[in-house]
């Protein structure tokens, strides 16, 4: 398996481009989501991530989506619906607007389906699951001798589930090397820090130590993130825990746990659109 | 697979469990290469080591990780298996329910969840180890397909259905080795649709697994007291056969349900489910596990405290036939 990505500094300027272009969809996508809410936070913490697989190293074809030798992503942490969204619309999945119907009845982007045909492999939105499905995939994939990779986004937060720590141990077990499993370590979940809620210790150390590589990474620079995708371990699988920031690039929304879920007013959407234009409020 | 007097005798003497891993599994697995079997920890115990040591690429013990189990073999599934996932009803029915439930059911995915030792079997493990709420647990999930053998013919027909269809399923293997005879020759499986073991006019007694056989023997002595009782073998649970229950329905003054399973989200619910939808409907007494559950010991002993032998079946109906026509 060679991971054939550009790690240019360009690609990764233009990777830092569209990361852009996907903050501004995810803040649409927030205000349109009315007095429902969305959840802004922990999905501003994964854009980079989300453009970076989508923008580099993810291997797909639009025209045929469910190619047997496409690689696959699945979001564990399902609510990062706000950067998962504008990733396939970025990737060309369906069209910018349409990232606007997200909540709306009946429409096909609501509820966390399961729809391969526009990029959607999984029905998800319970935490702590979709790991054992990844393992699942990618030994199937070794077995048909298939060059396909597994990503799993997970949460930190969500690394209190259990059954997390089983999946961990079996894809050391069964040797699974096309598994990447990209942990968004915000250190914030919907009570707070989640060193005071529940301290998950020295993760890197922690998941090493049940078989896995493991590289640490600057989860909101593209460049870092880049490299952490390509270095991988034979015969092992590959955890990437990227450092980053729950809101990131809206400063009234950064490491604050309040916007895990919450409804943007008109004045707070402008402000943070001024914000991420460059222009002022 | 052939069915020969001689391969009922065999399967019978290996159980529901013994022939659906030892000998219809590993079968079916000779022409389906997609097939694959995923266990925690039991696979001696349940008889797996054939299937194990013929396909080990088609085979994965997890350990004692019923949920990572479930969600990898939907990763299996979401590219293309077969997958039947079996541990104790008990753990795999309940550890493993969300799993089941977001990716088996929510994404439709084809894996076969098989529980066994559902039921009290596990009498003298004590409850812990028993399964009288899986079926409950497993009715309420959207678009799990629900079967329940009555002896390990009817076991491995429900492998052999299982494996040819995409449909997620739970499979409630009841009963140790030596599984009681119900079909003594062969007889066309068809999924959804009950058999009518034994005709009677006045009682229908609705029943699954392990309990068809106890009823079948309380038809007997039903018969002894005058009281002609039609036994109906329930194998799908879910869908649940409404033709052949409407046809019950209008021949019986007295509807049994009997399981091995708490009386509550069982099969007997899943009856009266249906049954309040119609008019002028027979009333209907259930047979099964009620919340007490505060005993162990011997199988044979269990089943009588819980009034789930052939004599207690027959006592309760013959007490109830007698109030309906009194």
């Amino acid at each position: 398996m060679i991971l054939d990505y550009d790690v240019s500094l360009e690609n990764a300027r233009r990777l830092t481009e569209m990361s852009k272009r996907m903050r501004l969809t995810a803040l649409d996508m927030a205000l349109a989501s009315g007095n429902y809410g969305s959840h802004l936070g922990g999905s501003l913490s994964a854009i980079e991530i989300l453009a970076v697989l989508y923008g580099a190293v993810l291997r797909y074809d639009v025209k045929n989506p469910q190619d047997e030798a496409r690689d696959i992503f699945i979001p564990s942490k399902n609510h990062c619906v706000l950067a998962h969204i504008p990733a396939l619309a970025e990737a060309g999945f369906f069209s910018r607007e349409e990232c606007l119907e997200f909540q709306k009845d009946g429409g096909r982007l609501t509820g966390y389906p399961r729809r391969p045909e526009i990029g959607l492999e999984y029905s998800g939105g319970t935490l702590g699951m979709a790991i054992s499905v990844g393992i699942g995939l990618a030994m199937s994939a070794k077995e048909h001798g298939r060059d396909s990779q597994i990503y799993i986004l997970m949460g930190d937060g969500e690394l209190d589930e259990g059954s997390i720590w089983e999946a961990f141990m079996s894809a050391a077990h069964f040797k699974v090397d096309n598994i990447t499993a990209i942990i968004d370590k915000n250190g914030l979940s919907l009570d707070g820090n989640i060193e005071e809620i529940m301290s998950l210790g020295n993760l890197s150390e922690k998941i090493l130590s049940f078989g896995w590589h493991v590289t640490e990474c600057d989860g909101h620079d593209t460049s870092s993130l880049l490299k952490a995708f390509t270095d991988k371990a034979a015969g092992k699988p590959h955890a990437i825990i990227a450092k980053t920031v729950k809101g990131k690039g809206v400063s009234f929304m950064e490491n604050k746990p309040e916007y895990h879920h919450h409804t943007l007013s008109q004045k707070d959407y402008e402000k943070a659109k001024a914000e991420l234009t460059g222009g002022v409020a | 697979m052939k069915v020969t007097s001689a391969n009922i005798r065999m399967w019978a003497r290996l159980g529901q469990r013994g022939s659906f891993f030892g000998a219809a599994l590993p079968e079916i697995a000779k022409e389906k290469k997609n097939l694959k079997l995923l266990t925690a920890d039991v696979a001696t115990l349940a008889g797996m080591t054939t299937f194990q040591k013929k396909f080990p690429e088609q085979f994965f013990n997890v350990g004692i990780a019923e949920q990572n189990m479930i969600g990898i073999a939907a990763g299996f599934a979401m590219a293309g298996d077969c997958v039947f996932a079996s541990t104790y009803a008990s753990f795999i029915a309940v550890r493993s329910l969300e799993h089941i439930r977001q990716h088996l059911s929510h994404m439709k995915l084809n894996v076969k969840v098989v529980g066994f030792s559902a039921g009290t079997i596990m009498a003298k493990s004590g409850i812990s180890h028993w399964a009288t709420e899986d079926i409950a647990f497993m009715r309420a999930l959207p678009r799990l397909e629900i079967f329940s053998p009555a002896d390990a013919l009817e076991a491995v027909k429900i492998a052999e259905y299982a494996a040819s269809v995409t449909t997620p399923m739970y499979i409630r293997i009841s009963g140790g080795p030596n599984c009681p005879i119900v079909y003594k020759e062969d007889y066309d499986f068809q999924p959804g649709k009950l058999v009518t073991l034994r005709e009677g006019e006045d009682v229908g007694i609705i029943v699954t697994g392990l309990m068809v056989n106890e009823s079948l023997t309380a038809s007997n002595i039903l018969k002894e007291n005058g009281i002609s009782a039609a036994v109906y073998n329930m194998h799908t649970i879910k869908p649940i056969d409404e033709q052949g229950l409407k046809n019950i329905f209008d021949k019986h003054k007295l509807i049994v349900t009997v399981e091995e399973h708490n009386v509550t989200g069982g099969l007997g619910s899943a009856v009266a489910e249906f049954k309040s939808t119609l008019n002028n409907t027979p009333r209907q007494i259930f047979i099964g596990v009620s919340d007490f559950l505060d005993t162990a010991g011997s199988h044979k002993y269990v089943l009588n405290v819980l009034g789930l032998t052939a004599e207690k079946i027959a006592a309760k109906i013959k007490d109830e036939w007698s109030n309906c026509n009194a």
